[in-house]
Parts: structure tokens; sequence; C-alpha cells
């Protein structure tokens, strides 16, 4: 059992959890991720460290309620147990002094990019960050991503914070005005990543996306994740998850996460029966 | 009825138009009355040939003839003197061409049935609890033994080591033992509740089990043997990366790993969703790739969870098919569709990314190719199409890259595979020892078995040489 230390709701839906794991914490590096099992008839979920503290020997995940493991996920408080917790996974971002590196987070990826952010600076790069979300309410982060950066520009669908528009539109102004970009570091919704790329191609900028497609054992043995990247086919678990946004098959991928949708929306009606349930011996 | 003693004593089966309906074990078990008479089928030979066949050297005469007396128990003893996995090898090891091959009694009729009188017997002992472990624990002092990877090498490396008074800590990357055993041979050969006794008694005498922990990762190879205090450490991690064709459309939806297949329904329980969470996908027709058992046991877990037509596509012959008879057979009463001499050309697709069809190709034999067996070769203008939804490519595994990628002075061959001693697991880093399909490339249960057991000798001579320094 990895015993939740803290639990923090940061947007409606959105959570995050402090959770006890000395042996991660110890090795985990930026870009690296977990997978969980919240208990013995659990599906095995990929989530992205969004942040580690050695000393204490924690780290922290952070996750949107979207499917029938996340909603079970949710229900879980401080103090609570996740039966299985195995990492750190996939290769860490490759960090180096670069020169100027905009890092764009969209939605819950923000917390995975929030970790890059911070590294980048600490390698003396000059840190341009871009966070985005459908709404003021969404925005996560924003004062941690401040932090780590030279400079944060936020950007929200509805205007609610920030820019009116994408990430891709912030990005957009940081071009135009001139600043010279060395790498780009995206990580959100597959569409927004797909986006930043298609904006940068044109440009010639290095740009980096960080995929989180569907895995079941995260080590290369199942094939689940595989993502065609230039004219080869690679694993996301053990090859990534990072690769050159450039040469992603963005088409594919966005099809394969539709792999399990009707099965994801039966699971999740029988977590909402089980769940009522549940608020009903509660009250 | 006289009994014919040139034949095998029958197992009986569930009926196939049953079990294709449920996960449950196929094969049924002997009684006690059947094993006894199969057992006395045994000659006793004073050379005991079927010894040689076994790379795990069981004592196959002296366990038959305690099931012969009635002591099925100390029959099972004896066999798990040797052998920590007796009830998995009655069940899946290729018998026919190992043990049973030698049996005297096969020249003129069947051999005796050696590992269904393996299985009777580990059975009995595992319902009964009795005569399994009685192994005192190690020494608080004794020296520490890493092993890497809870499949069939690492378990029975473990199982030696801890019987020679070694401290034993196993680790493994997903969150339960067994390896493949739990995540690819399906319950129906070989239900998983046996598997978790046979890893249970390793725990009871002493074997340390620590799972979610992937080496290369979390730990070293180098640091095991340092900071954390190992004096030895055995890699059995298995073939563990799934090959893929390379044929246009083999990334969409519906087309899987016969690893991924296997440990959504093995391991992780789909056939069970949504009590289980993991889900999986079927379409009412299927598609398998390739010819051995692991092909086998994806076509035939297909049917249970409902496809209405599974193919089998191989581009040999049946006499070239790497599976076990027994498995083949059972595949085909359970009416699997086998088009051999058939090589996958495109996996056909919808316009959303959905698997429509597989294009085929027909071939035929030419000349032998470098291992022995005659080379399909295409039948120009043969092209066809099998209307299926589903696609399992189960055409081999290679050796996962985890543990080698962070090991330096690990010496691998041209594939991947780490190169050691034949006989005795050695590598070439000193304390480091390898077997099992992470060595040979993927191979049975009981050859890597073998290799664990050679390498836990080995590793013993290793430290009892180390502690004279």
């Amino acid at each position: 059992m990895y015993k939740i230390i803290r639990k923090e709701e940061l947007a409606p839906s959105v959570k995050l959890f402090e959770v006890e794991a000395p042996l991660i914490a110890r090795k985990a590096r930026p870009g690296q991720f977990v997978i969980l099992r919240i208990a013995e008839e659990g599906e095995r979920i990929p989530l992205t460290i969004a942040d580690f503290d050695r000393e204490k020997g924690s780290i922290v995940l952070i996750f949107q309620e979207v499917g029938a493991t996340t909603r079970q996920l949710g229900q879980l408080n401080a103090g609570d147990g996740i039966q299985d917790l195995v990492g750190p996974l996939g290769r860490p971002t490759h960090i180096e002094r670069f020169g100027t590196v905009v890092c764009i987070g969209g939605g819950i990826g923000i917390a995975p990019v929030y970790p890059i952010a911070r590294g980048m600076k600490e390698a003396g790069n000059t840190v341009i960050s871009i966070i985005g979300a459908r709404t003021e309410g969404l925005l996560i982060y924003e004062r941690e991503m401040a932090a780590v950066s030279d400079e944060l520009l936020v950007a929200t669908d509805d205007g609610s914070r920030g820019l009116k528009g994408f990430v891709t539109d912030a990005l957009r102004q940081v071009v135009d005005r001139g600043t010279k970009i060395d790498l780009v570091v995206a990580i959100g919704p597959v569409i927004m990543m797909k986006n930043v790329a298609e904006a940068t191609r044109p440009l010639g900028i290095h740009t980096v996306v960080s995929l989180n497609p569907i895995m079941v054992d995260g080590t290369g043995m199942c094939g689940g994740c595989r993502v065609a990247v230039g004219n080869e086919i690679k694993f996301a678990c053990v090859d990534g998850p990072e690769f050159d946004a450039h040469l992603v098959d963005f088409k594919g991928l966005i099809a394969r996460q539709r792999m399990y949708l009707p099965q994801e929306k039966i699971a999740l009606e029988h977590e909402e029966h089980r769940g009522g349930a549940c608020r009903c011996q509660g009250t | 009825m006289s009994r014919d003693l040139n034949c095998k004593t029958r197992m009986p089966e569930q009926d196939p138009k049953e079990r294709v309906k449920n996960f449950s074990e196929v094969a049924l078990g002997y009684t006690a009355e059947d094993a006894v008479a199969e057992a006395r089928r045994c000659l006793q030979c004073k050379t005991a040939p079927c010894r040689q066949g076994c790379p795990v050297e069981v004592d196959i005469p002296a366990f038959i003839k305690l099931i012969a007396e009635g002591r099925p128990a100390e029959a099972a003893a004896s066999i798990k003197k040797v052998n920590s996995l007796p009830a998995v090898c009655g069940r899946v090891c290729p018998q026919e061409g190992q043990c049973e091959k030698f049996c005297v009694r096969g020249k003129k009729g069947e051999p005796v049935a050696i590992g269904r009188l393996e299985r009777y017997a580990a059975d009995y002992a595992r319902v009964c609890g009795s005569g399994y472990c009685d192994v005192p624990p190690p020494a608080a002092d004794a020296p520490r033994v890493a092993v890497i990877g809870a499949g069939p090498a690492g378990l029975t490396a473990a199982g030696d080591l801890v019987r020679m008074g070694y401290r034993v800590t196993v680790f493994e990357a997903l969150h339960t033992p067994g390896g493949v055993l739990m995540y690819g041979i399906p319950e129906f050969r070989l239900p998983k509740a046996v598997v978790q006794e046979e890893i249970d008694a390793l725990r009871q005498m002493g074997v340390e089990f620590v799972v979610n922990a992937v080496i290369g990762r979390l730990f070293t190879v180098d640091e095991l043997l340092t900071k954390e205090g190992y004096s030895a450490v055995f890699i059995g991690t298995g073939a563990g990366l799934p090959h893929f064709m390379g044929i246009p459309g083999e990334n969409y939806n519906g087309v899987y790993s016969a690893n991924e297949f296997l440990t959504r329904c093995n391991l992780m329980k789909a056939y069970r969703f949504p009590d289980y969470r993991t889900p999986i996908r079927v379409g009412r027709r299927v598609a398998v790739i390739g010819g051995g058992n692991v092909a086998m046991d994806a076509a035939r877990t297909a049917l249970r969870l409902g496809a209405e037509h599974v193919y089998i596509v191989y581009r040999r012959t049946e006499a070239e098919m790497p599976a076990r008879q027994e498995e083949l057979h059972h595949a085909k009463e359970e009416g699997v569709d086998f088009r051999l001499l058939t090589a996958p050309v495109e996996v056909i697709g919808t316009s959303d990314g959905w698997v429509a069809g597989l294009k085929c190709i027909r071939m035929e034999l030419g000349e032998p190719d470098a291992s022995g067996r005659r080379r399909p070769l295409e039948v120009p203008g043969s092209e066809y199409e099998l209307p299926v939804e589903t696609v399992v490519v189960a055409i081999g595994q290679g050796p996962n890259p985890l543990v080698q990628a962070s090991t330096p002075g690990l010496k691998t061959n041209a594939k991947g595979n780490i190169i050691a001693d034949p006989e005795t697991g050695a590598t070439s880093k000193p304390g480091v020892f390898a077997g099992g399909d992470i060595v040979t490339g993927a191979a049975t249960v009981i050859l890597a078995m073998g290799a664990g057991k050679k390498a836990a000798a080995a590793i013993d001579r290793y430290l009892k040489e180390k502690a004279r320094q």
C-alpha cells in the first residue's frame, strides 16, 4: 500500500495527491511517470509525476476525474492507500542549457510540465511558460509555474483569465515579438500538442511533446502504447513518453485514444452505481 | 475390460462445446485411481532414461513409485526437493519432447504420462497442504541474493537458493509475481490460483517478494550489488518485448500484440469486466497471426471472450508449427479455423481507424532456410481478405531492454539478449547471472526453469568461492 498523505482539489474534478513512495521519489526525474492500480480489481493507469520530494520520500500526482478509475481515485482521501504504484517509468526529459525554452501546459498537462520548467530553469535556461485552460476555474499551478519561469503567459478559451484564446495564440505572440526560441516543450490534450507542433513546424523550432496513451504494464511488455514516430513504431512507455513533436503521428494517436470509449462508459456506469451505494451507506 | 498397457490412462477434459464458454481449466486431472493405474505402467527402469529429458532433474521413477504405492504427498515432496513449480510443470511442460520422449514404454506404445502424474501429485499436496516446504528458514546473516523477474527462471532460482540457505529477494515489475505464468498462459490452461499457491509456498520457505519494482528504474543492478547489500544477482527478465510485423495498418484500433491481449485477460482479468476494470475488445471475428503456443492461447481466449469465428493465420504448414500438439488439438476441437500457408500483408481499416479486415496472401514452401524449415514463398496474385474486427499478433517476443540498458559491463548479443554461459548462467559481469528467455530468446517454461536451476548452483559455488577468499 502507498499512503496518500495530502489531498487537494485544484479545480473542479482536478485533484492532487501527495503519496508516500520513498523509493520512487529517490529516483524520479522530470518527465517520468508512474502506473497505479487502486485495488485488486482495478486497471493500471499511467500518471505523470508532477513533483517529488526526495527528503520527504513523496511524489505528487495530479489527475482529472474523467473515467471510472480516475473518479474512483478521486474518492480516496489523505490516509487512504493505493494498492500498487510502480515507477519511475519512461525516459526523463532531456534537460540541458538550450537557451530560451518555452514550456507549454494545457489543462491537466500543466502539472507534468511544471517539474520540466523548473528543471530547465535550474539548468540556466530562460524559461517562458504558457499555460492554458478552458476557463479560469480550471487553471491549475499558475503560482508554481510563475515561480520557476522568467515569464508566464496565461490563455483561457473564454478569456476569463489572461489572453482569450489557446496556448498556440500565446505562442504566436512570443514568436511575433521576435523572441528567439531554442526549444518548445508542450504537454496537454493530444489536439493541443498537435496544434503546437503545427505552429512550430514551419518555424523550425525543435518541439518535444509528452504522450500519455493507453498503457498496461508500462515496461514495454504489451505494446498497447505504441505510436508511429517518423517511420518507426515506438512504445511511449519505454521509448518515451517524450518524442519529437514534428515526427509524431497525431492522427493515429487520437484514434487509438478512442479504443475503449464504449467500455469506459460501461465502467463509469458501474462505478457510479457502486459510488451511489457508498454514499447511501454514508447518510 | 482389461486395460491396454500400451496407452496412457486418459485424463478427463471439459467438453469442447462447453469449455469455449468458460475460463475454467480444460484438463481436469487424474483421480487417485487413474493416477495409481498410470503410475503402475512405469517400468521403474534402473537407468531412468526419462530423467535425461528433464531440465530440472526430477527423480521421475522415484515419485512415480510413490504414487503407485498410494503415497502422493511423499511423491510431491520428492519432486519439490528439486522443482519449485510441479503443479505448473505438470500442466504446461511439453513432456512429449522432454521426459516422455525418453520413456521406454514409448517405444512400443504411449509413454508413461509423467506430466499428468506430476500434476496429480502436486495438486494432491496443494489441496492437502502436506509435505511441501519443510525447509528451515535462511540464517539472519546468510548472504543475500537478488533475483530480477518472478517468472519461471527467477522462481526456480529463488527456490533453489533459499533451500541452500541464502536470503533471497525477488524483484517483480508487475503487481504480482509469476511472470508469464500469470500474464501469459491463460486461466483455462494454468489456473492462477495454482500459480499463486506455488508462489506462496516459496514465500513460506523464506523467499521475499518485492512487487512493483522495475529494476533499471527503481534500482540498478550495480546498486543491488553495492549499497543494497546483495552478494549476487540473477536476471530472469524474460522475453517481454512484443514483435510486430511491420505491415501497413498495424496501428489500427483492434490490433493487439498477443502479450497485451493475454495480459489484459489473464493478469488484469478483463474477462470479468466491468467487475474488474481493465477493458478488452474482441470483435465478432478475430485473426490470430502465428503458429506457436501463444497464438493458440490467444485464439482460444478470443473464443471464450465471445468471438464467433477465430482464424489462425500461419505462413507455413502444420508440420512446422511450433505449438504443442496438445494445444493445436485443443484449438481445433474448439473450432479455431486454421489458415495455413497464409501470410498477412496488410491490416485493412475503416476511415476512423478501426480494423475491418486482414489482407492475406497464400504461400508455398520452398527450400529449407536457416532454421532448417522450408522457407515459405508468396504465391503471386493470391491475395484475399479475411473479414475480421480484431487482429492479434503472436509472432514472438524479444528481450526486454530495461536491465541491460542500465547495467554497464553486461554484454548482450545483436538481438539484445544477455550473453551468459549456458551451463552456469554467468554473464560478463562478476556476480551477475542470467537465464531463461532473456538469454535464449522466447522458449519454454521448463527450459527457463532449467536455466534458473543451473544458475542457482553456480551462484552457490560463486559465493562459497568468494567467502574463501
